[in-house]
């Protein structure tokens, strides 16, 4: 479990994020959804400790992450930001080689590359394990970072808008795949949105942020509603049933 | 390009390095210990040798190692301003130090080395517009400022010539007693292929190095240090060699990719190789005179360089 407790951040006088408190639970797809600059991302950022917070706390497990030593916490949160720019050529099997880093600073034991094996076959990407990453598709690419983030072993994995430059068949492949690591193999999977049909479908609880603050906080049908969503997002959004999923339709609202 | 053939290479170009010259010495004339020949031999040859070898592996793991960190191809010693600070430290100590020792003037070399490189990846932290072609410009720019004002000082207190010394990068100076600095690099390499897997995570970038655990700052630190490290005693002992740390680890990283424990080896192997041709051309071309390394490299180097831009593949 993780808890965020009453978090803040300033870019000069400006909040970025301020006070949230929230609390993320463990075996489910939490998405956080909200309009540009509502402070997602750096929130996520905060609990993986890549920025540090101005004030509050956050708890992994009832630890507090500023106590972790860097180390034991890539044991147990991972996260992975937009990283399609990457130029450094590395071939998908030395990539998520380096998700074993945390365990063995690269020297890779018998039992490290075992789990290297598994987690490429778990992205069907044995056969193309020796291919440059600058020599893929986007889809590929951010295949390739989910299995080493799956190397890495984490209890909880974050992702900060993994679908971002991804066309529609790509989207719906990363999707499912989260879906199995929360179902599969029991893993916490945090993940910006920025498409809310996307999070309707596929996440089991989300957290709405607007202007820095937590709008919204709870079970998916709760928060995929008109009046809920036209809270978030100032706009009248419908909602059709189809298939069992609840689609926004806000194109021409 | 196999490790063991860039390694046979090296062992021939040595065998041919070590008999070119201006007076002939053949193998038999090393028998005799006490022969002129023999001594030539070990005070010339094998210095020389021993300085192009360290030299070309020195510079090439440098440029590596920046352009992995900067993560931009097109950075190294060269085009980052680290030459020219190490200049820039010389002089200093030249004027500071009057009789400076060797070991002193390394010392004051290495600070503005590390000094300089350091203010160049400030300078890049801040740059918004991380294009792979601006920041090196960027670089030179910076570097430019730096040789202007090692001019400027070098004019006043009448060293313009000395400088000049260490702004050609040349071989034939070197003999036994003023090469020894070179050493330092060894231990240097080494401990650049320890850290060659951190390196490799560091050139990822800040958050995934974080992400894995590692103190991004600190690698960064090391890196730079190493850096610096090897340009001066570089610069100190052969004089600046251009190009260099630019083009080697752009060619392995075609071939080989990114992985640092994996391309450190032939990074360095093929920076000896490339130095020895050079070095050798340069002793025949207008034999019995010489052409310096700097300019040999430089003409070589360039013609490469150019040929890596126009390959089309934006790649860098």
């Amino acid at each position: 479990m993780i808890e965020v407790r009453t978090l803040s951040k300033f870019y000069g006088k400006k909040s970025v994020v301020e006070d949230v408190t929230v609390t993320i639970q463990p075996g489910k797809i939490t998405s956080f959804i909200g309009p540009n600059g509502a402070g997602k991302s750096t929130l996520l950022s905060m609990v993986s400790r890549l920025l540090d917070a101005d004030s509050g706390e956050v708890l992994i497990d009832k630890s507090d992450v500023r106590k972790l030593k860097s180390q034991d916490f890539a044991k147990r949160v991972s996260i992975l930001k937009q990283s399609n720019y990457m130029n450094v050529r590395l071939t998908i099997r030395e990539l998520v080689s380096f998700g074993r880093f945390p365990y063995s600073k690269g020297h890779l034991t018998e039992e490290d590359e075992r789990i290297v094996e598994q987690s490429l076959e778990y992205m069907h990407l044995t056969e193309m394990q020796d291919s440059f990453l600058d020599e893929l598709s986007g889809g590929q690419r951010q295949r390739a970072f989910i299995a080493m983030v799956i190397a890495q072993d984490t209890d909880y994995i974050l992702l900060d808008e993994p679908l971002n430059n991804l066309d529609m068949k790509h989207s719906v492949q990363i999707m499912k795949i989260l879906r199995r690591l929360v179902d599969e193999l029991g893993k916490t999977v945090v993940i910006v949105l920025h498409d809310i049909n996307f999070a309707s479908v596929y996440s089991d609880r989300i957290v709405a942020m607007k202007d820095g603050r937590v709008v919204r906080d709870g079970p998916t049908e709760e928060i995929i509603q008109s009046e809920a969503l036209s809270e978030i997002y100032d706009m009248d959004i419908p909602i059709r049933e189809m298939d069992n999923c609840r689609i926004c339709v806000y194109f021409n609202s | 390009m196999k490790k063991r053939y860039l390694f046979l290479a090296l062992l021939a170009l040595s065998g041919v390095s070590l008999f070119v010259g201006v007076s002939s010495i053949s193998p038999m004339d090393l028998l005799d210990v006490q022969s002129e020949e023999t001594q030539i031999f070990l005070i010339s040859r094998v210095p020389r040798l021993v300085a192009i070898l360290l030299a070309g592996a020195g510079m090439s793991i440098a440029g590596l190692i920046m352009q992995q960190l900067s993560r931009n191809k097109f950075v190294s010693p060269t085009t980052a301003g680290t030459l020219d600070a190490t200049r820039l430290g010389i002089l200093v100590s030249m004027l500071l130090f009057a009789n400076a020792s060797m070991l002193e003037k390394m010392a004051v070399a290495f600070a503005f080395a590390l000094a300089g490189t350091f203010l160049f990846m400030q300078i890049l932290d801040r740059i918004k517009f991380k294009d792979a072609i601006f920041i090196p410009l960027v670089g030179l720019m910076f570097g430019n400022i730096l040789s202007s004002v090692t001019t400027f000082f070098a004019y006043r207190a009448d060293v313009i010539q000395n400088m000049s010394a260490w702004l050609q990068g040349d071989f034939s100076m070197i003999m036994k007693g003023r090469y020894e600095l070179l050493y330092i690099s060894i231990p240097i390499l080494v401990i650049a292929y320890f850290y060659a897997n951190r390196f490799t995570v560091a050139g990822m970038g800040e958050d995934f190095s974080k992400n894995l655990g590692l103190s991004y700052r600190r690698v960064v630190n090391v890196g730079l240090a190493i850096v610096a490290l090897i340009t001066a005693t570089v610069v100190l002992t052969v004089g600046v060699i251009p190009f260099l740390g630019l083009i080697i680890p752009n060619i392995i990283s075609i071939f080989k990719g990114d992985h640092l424990q994996k391309t450190l080896p032939h990074t360095a192997l093929l920076g000896a190789n490339f130095l020895l041709v050079c070095d050798i051309l340069g002793r025949v071309i207008i034999y019995p005179y010489e052409i310096s390394i700097s300019l040999m490299v430089g003409v070589i180097g360039s013609g490469i360089f150019l040929f890596l831009l126009f390959r089309g593949k934006a790649y860098a």
